[in-house]
């Protein structure tokens, strides 16, 4: 049902995607039934390119992330449906002991929260270098010191010798995403997912943050995918973006046309409703009325219907698949119903 | 009663406002060190005016608010707030003058009450101060509703029940209950997603045309705060470091931090790239603030002078009698 816009020539070959995302659903159950977190998710992502997925609370951005790095919490997390490509494979339901191989070699990941996400008994060093103990087995312990504190320096942070032998508390929230950068980059991965890496962090770290990741980034020529909240980080990271709604795509673009052609009306709200330091002062702001439907009663037909502007009668009863509206660029709306035929030609 | 200066001194006058939090330890919980939270700020709003208070975690925006209710009893300096000095005021009195000031926080869930019913929430100011009866109290509670943008049907449910925009509706409409001047806002939108955002602050700005209200407006994004604010105030480790109407802080910021921390606003637009001032190091603690200007050891023009000797808050290079101030030896020359 879903229209595949990224399929066709380029698909394979010195190009090849390294990672590609197709009809993904993951529900959980809780008390109140099965939910389906996300439905039907797709995409591309190619050596050395930034993907941006960006969304607001709950519509599914980090459920997706957790589903590639097949982090689901258990038992009440599963994919239902849909291939992850790491490369051609398919990893959406490799067991356990394959993923081992997997994460941390081929795909990272980095959190929102590193205090939560580092160990806080154990000193900087030894987590470092449990890293490289997993997967770089053949150095020697004083060869692995060697290669963490070059790692610490390599992410910027100063004296990495000492720092070594620090707890996390001792360190500051910029420092600590530094020390996860430096271990999600440990083992060298094709792939890092960054899950709001700057959300809980100040605005003059956070661009210290987002620069050290678009070095790195060009440094390795690893692909990123980038989980946000934050259309402006997007717009500075990003070369495409996946605008998630309510557990589905509600469209995918590169970042330029995203910007400067938004065709979902939820796109378009939602960059209208940003205040900037352009716009003018204390006036009011052009909204999205309402609220995100509850994943527990989502409307049949198009999730955004209750908020839209310019929903009509279709809206209400068929979920819209995603049309292509131009190179690389899809949306998920009836209002481009029309133009479908005639650009899936060219 | 006694507007017949209104329009010349301000509602609230902050001055010279210092608090010290002592960090104690050891057996005999001995003073060990000082937190310099609030070091010597002042400045005022005037009546239905925004002033816009933005700063990185740590900078003591937050106990400046909360000095001006006297939640803290602050170490020095004077809260003087409709010509009463607010610092002095004790029991009866204190109560009486937080009538006219409220507080909105950033979490609407930690600040609300999960066992109170939502009209069990927003009749709590109106019993503690003894106004109307049970009839009367629900008859505001349900305008005040409407006042908000909720549900009418919303008055016996928890606030479990909303969501994030909803909750902090509620917290609004608390704060506005009775009548306030000043709203205190702590990061009000901080915690709401961007669509959610829009629409609260689109109700704070109505709310402060028709009810006449004035806003300390707190918070760490810049964008938010120049859209709501006519002044703003840049904070950094316990002081101000630049003072002035908002446009003017964006067009012609003169300290370097606020061009840093402007610089530093991702901007949601592909196709302008600027040139980033990123800073280097971290904000230093403010239990041990760094002498001479506090921002020396990030500042990329910083001099030896600026090592030893701290900024006072003057008039900026071409500008006079306050309206933009700055704390910086070097402002003009940079």
């Amino acid at each position: 049902m879903t229209t595949d816009i990224h399929t066709g020539p380029g698909s394979s070959g010195r190009n090849a995607p390294l990672i590609e995302v197709r009809d993904l659903v993951t529900s959980f159950s809780t008390e109140a039934g099965r939910i389906k977190a996300i439905e039907g998710v797709g995409f591309i992502v190619r050596k050395g390119r930034i993907l941006g997925i960006v969304g607001e609370s709950g519509c599914g951005k980090s459920v997706t992330a957790l589903s590639i790095m097949r982090l689901l919490p258990k038992p009440s997390g599963v994919i239902e449906r849909g291939e992850i490509r790491l490369r051609g494979q398919d990893i959406a339901q490799l067991p356990v002991e394959g993923m081992n191989h997997i994460r941390g070699r081929q795909i990272s990941m980095i959190f929102q929260e590193p205090m939560t996400a580092l160990n806080p008994v154990h000193k900087i060093g030894r987590q470092l270098r449990e890293v490289f103990d997993i997967h770089r087995s053949d150095l020697s312990k004083a060869q692995a010191r060697t290669a963490c504190i070059e790692l610490l320096q390599k992410v910027g942070i100063p004296d990495p010798e000492s720092r070594m032998d620090e707890y996390v508390h001792q360190i500051s929230g910029g420092m600590r995403q530094r020390v996860m950068i430096a271990m999600a980059l440990a083992g060298k991965p094709d792939i890092l997912i960054a899950d709001e890496p700057t959300t809980a962090l100040d605005v003059t770290i956070q661009a210290q943050i987002l620069q050290l990741i678009l070095d790195l980034q060009a440094e390795t020529g690893m692909a990123v995918i980038f989980i946000t909240h934050d259309l402006g980080v997007i717009a500075e990271m990003c070369d495409d973006v996946l605008v998630m709604y309510a557990g589905k795509v509600a469209e995918s673009a590169s970042v330029k046309d995203l910007f400067s052609t938004p065709k979902h009306p939820y796109t378009q709200g939602l960059l209208r409703s940003i205040p900037t330091l352009d716009s003018r002062r204390k006036t009011i702001l052009p909204v999205i009325d309402g609220m995100v439907p509850s994943l527990f009663d989502l409307p049949a037909g198009c999730r955004f219907q209750n908020r839209c502007p310019r929903a009509m009668p279709i809206c209400e009863t068929e979920p819209p698949p995603l049309y292509r509206v131009g190179s690389g660029h899809a949306v998920s709306c009836y209002l481009y119903d029309n133009i479908k035929d005639e650009s899936a030609g060219g | 009663m006694k507007v017949e200066n209104k329009a010349l001194s301000p509602l609230l006058t902050v001055k010279n406002l210092k608090m010290h939090f002592p960090v104690r330890g050891g057996v005999f919980r001995r003073l060990r060190a000082k937190v310099f939270a609030v070091d010597d700020v002042s400045f005022s709003v005037p009546h239905g005016k925004t002033l816009g208070l933005v700063g990185e975690s740590g900078c003591g925006k937050t106990t400046v608010g909360r000095c001006i209710l006297k939640l803290y009893k602050p170490t020095a300096g004077k809260v003087v707030f409709n010509d009463r000095n607010v610092l002095s005021l004790q029991h009866e009195a204190l109560r009486e003058s937080r009538k006219d000031m409220q507080i909105i926080f950033q979490d609407p869930f930690e600040s609300l009450n999960a066992r109170h019913t939502i009209q069990e929430i927003l009749e709590e100011p109106f019993i503690i101060h003894k106004i109307g009866n049970k009839n009367q109290r629900v008859a505001r509670v349900r305008e005040l509703l409407d006042r908000v943008g909720l549900p009418r049907n919303s008055l016996m449910r928890f606030p479990h029940e909303f969501s994030g925009g909803q909750r902090q509706r509620i917290g609004i409409a608390r704060a506005i209950a009775l009548h306030p001047k000043l709203i205190i806002c702590d990061e009000p939108v901080s915690a709401l997603d961007v669509s959610i955002q829009s629409q609260v602050l689109n109700l704070m700005l109505e709310l402060q045309e028709t009810l006449g209200l004035t806003y300390l407006f707190i918070a760490h994004d810049l964008a938010v705060v120049k859209h709501i604010s006519d002044r703003i105030a840049v904070m950094y480790l316990g002081k101000i470091v630049e003072m002035s109407d908002a446009d003017s802080i964006y067009e012609k910021p003169f300290h370097p931090y606020t061009r840093a921390l402007i610089s530093a606003i991702p901007i949601p637009d592909p196709f302008r790239k600027a040139d980033k001032i990123v800073l280097r190091g971290d904000v230093p603690s403010p239990i041990n603030p760094p002498p001479g200007c506090h921002f020396h050891t990030r500042c990329p023009y910083a001099l030896d002078r600026c090592r030893v000797e701290p900024p006072g808050l003057k008039d900026a290079p071409g500008t006079s009698g306050e309206q933009h101030l700055v704390a910086c030896i070097r402002a003009g020359e940079i």
